[in-house]
């Protein structure tokens, strides 16, 4: 069995058949990372660019980690202290960094479309790790994987994510993965953070928070991201928290036995209260955990395919 | 696919399972610090029967463990197929043990040095010691088995097949003309 393609652009129209295929061989990688020596020599000898565009901690680091955990030889590109601040375009960097003989290239930037475009000009396997608003399917994958880790399984489950979709990536691999496997999807938030006509995707849109905790298996709740002038489709941060964040009190009245899981980074008490990031219904970390092991099984199935 | 010999029979490998565990506990002065780790497939089921007779024998538990060597091996690049792999799931410490690693063929001896590899990254054990249901020969590297069901010399074009009623319909050692 190997990967229908050699890139991992997104998930929208990957066979339901590779989404498992990199979910169990991500339970091999969970069990490596338990191991007292967590490296694997599977990769030794190939060359692995991390190009980073945009900020990001718990991505390249899980990445990074993920590759050394396969002892594979790995370089970081990030913008603040490149050649592209002395006006060098993005083709030529990429071009230099292929001339240096990389097997692998994980890139993540603020434009959606530029790892579909590095698909065309380089002849390494291209990882997204995130572009603009359009897709970061390791993200969605881990999400998954700790879904089904906890619940067992992923067809039939309802699951909802809440926040800001419009602004989200994580979401929409979320909405073509799941729907993949088999689960249903409902979309939670305030109108002005939904795009319109996105019901065309197969997804139910609701805008009452407690609806959403009490008539779903897992809540995905997403970052309000401040950076992405989010602030301007919200009157406030308080008036969301009040209308859409996920506290205590709504767990315990609506569905004590709602999984919720976050991308991070939390903002507290915007999306969630502090007292739920750190309490029972969330496994949070677990992502964390579940990101390397996910990454790992990325990185060896399209490393070792043939 | 054509098998050319049936080389042991279910009698047979009984009574070569029944023997390799005697030699076991004969070698390792009753077993007590040995741990069994069976190679995936067939290694797997081959190593869970050698558990059961050494505990038959001695009345004592014996620890198993299955290894899967796929992230150890040395061909990836020349593979046409994807292997997949599959969950090691040994959960006890190895260190200071007497591994007894099994395997159902001993060839090339490849597979077992990704085993080794794989072993010294989970810990230090005392000893590690080879235990094969048949030995065909064709060695590329300097490894050899301590107990060794049965020497059967091949030509390369022959392949042994192990069958186990775990996953197969009967038990027996065959040996094939490859196509």
């Amino acid at each position: 069995m190997s990967l229908s393609s050699k890139h991992l652009i997104g998930l929208k129209n990957v066979p339901k058949e590779d989404i498992e295929l990199i979910l169990d061989t991500a339970t091999t990688f969970r069990e490596v990372l338990e191991r007292p020596i967590k490296k694997v020599p599977t990769l030794q000898g190939k060359t692995i660019c991390n190009l980073f565009f945009e900020s990001s901690t718990r991505t390249r680091l899980s990445f990074e980690l993920a590759q050394k955990r396969l002892s594979a030889d790995t370089i970081n590109f990030s913008t603040s202290t490149s050649s592209t601040k002395k006006g060098e375009t993005f083709k030529d960097t990429v071009r230099n960094i292929e001339a240096m003989k990389v097997d692998m290239i994980v890139v993540r930037h603020e434009s959606a479309g530029v790892p579909e475009y590095l698909t065309r000009i380089s002849q390494a396997n291209i990882i997204n790790a995130g572009d603009g608003r359009h897709e970061h399917p390791t993200q969605a994958l881990l999400d998954m994987y700790s879904i089904r880790e906890k619940l067992g399984k992923l067809k039939g489950l309802k699951v909802c994510i809440v926040g800001d979709i419009a602004h989200s990536r994580v979401a929409l691999s979320n909405i073509y993965g799941l729907q993949a496997v088999g689960a249903k999807v409902t979309l939670c938030g305030p109108k002005t953070m939904i795009p319109r006509e996105i019901e065309n995707l197969g997804v139910k849109v609701i805008h009452d928070i407690d609806k959403a905790i009490s008539e779903h298996d897992v809540l995905n709740v997403l970052r309000i991201q401040l950076e992405r002038e989010a602030g301007s489709t919200i009157p406030s941060l308080r008036e969301y928290h009040n209308y859409f964040g996920i506290t205590s009190e709504r767990l315990e009245k609506n569905n004590r036995d709602v999984l919720i899981l976050h991308p991070g980074p939390i903002n507290r008490g915007v999306e969630l209260s502090s007292e739920v990031a750190d309490g029972p219904y969330q496994i949070i970390l677990n992502q964390v955990t579940n990101g390397v092991a996910i990454r790992m099984a990325v990185l060896y199935l399209l490393g070792t395919r043939p | 696919m054509t098998i050319k010999a049936t080389i042991i029979d279910e009698a047979g490998i009984n009574r070569t399972i029944t023997r390799l565990a005697h030699e076991i506990l004969e070698k390792n002065k009753g077993g007590e610090n040995i741990v069994i780790i069976g190679m995936r497939t067939r290694g797997e089921f081959l190593a869970k029967r050698l558990e059961t007779k050494i505990e038959e024998i001695t009345g004592r538990d014996v620890i198993l463990g299955i290894l899967d060597v796929t992230l150890y091996r040395d061909d990836f690049r020349m593979r046409l197929k994807q292997p997949e792999v599959s969950v090691t799931n040994i959960t006890f410490d190895i260190n200071e043990r007497d591994v007894i690693l099994v395997d159902d063929v001993l060839y090339t001896g490849r597979t077992v040095r990704a085993a080794l590899d794989a072993l010294m990254d989970m810990g230090r054990p005392s000893s590690i010691q080879l235990c094969v249901l048949i030995d065909r020969g064709h060695r590329e590297l300097p490894i050899s088995a301590q107990y060794v069901g049965k020497n059967i010399p091949t030509s390369i074009n022959e392949e042994v097949k192990l069958k186990m009623k775990e996953i197969d319909t009967e038990d027996a050692v065959y040996l094939i003309e490859s196509p």
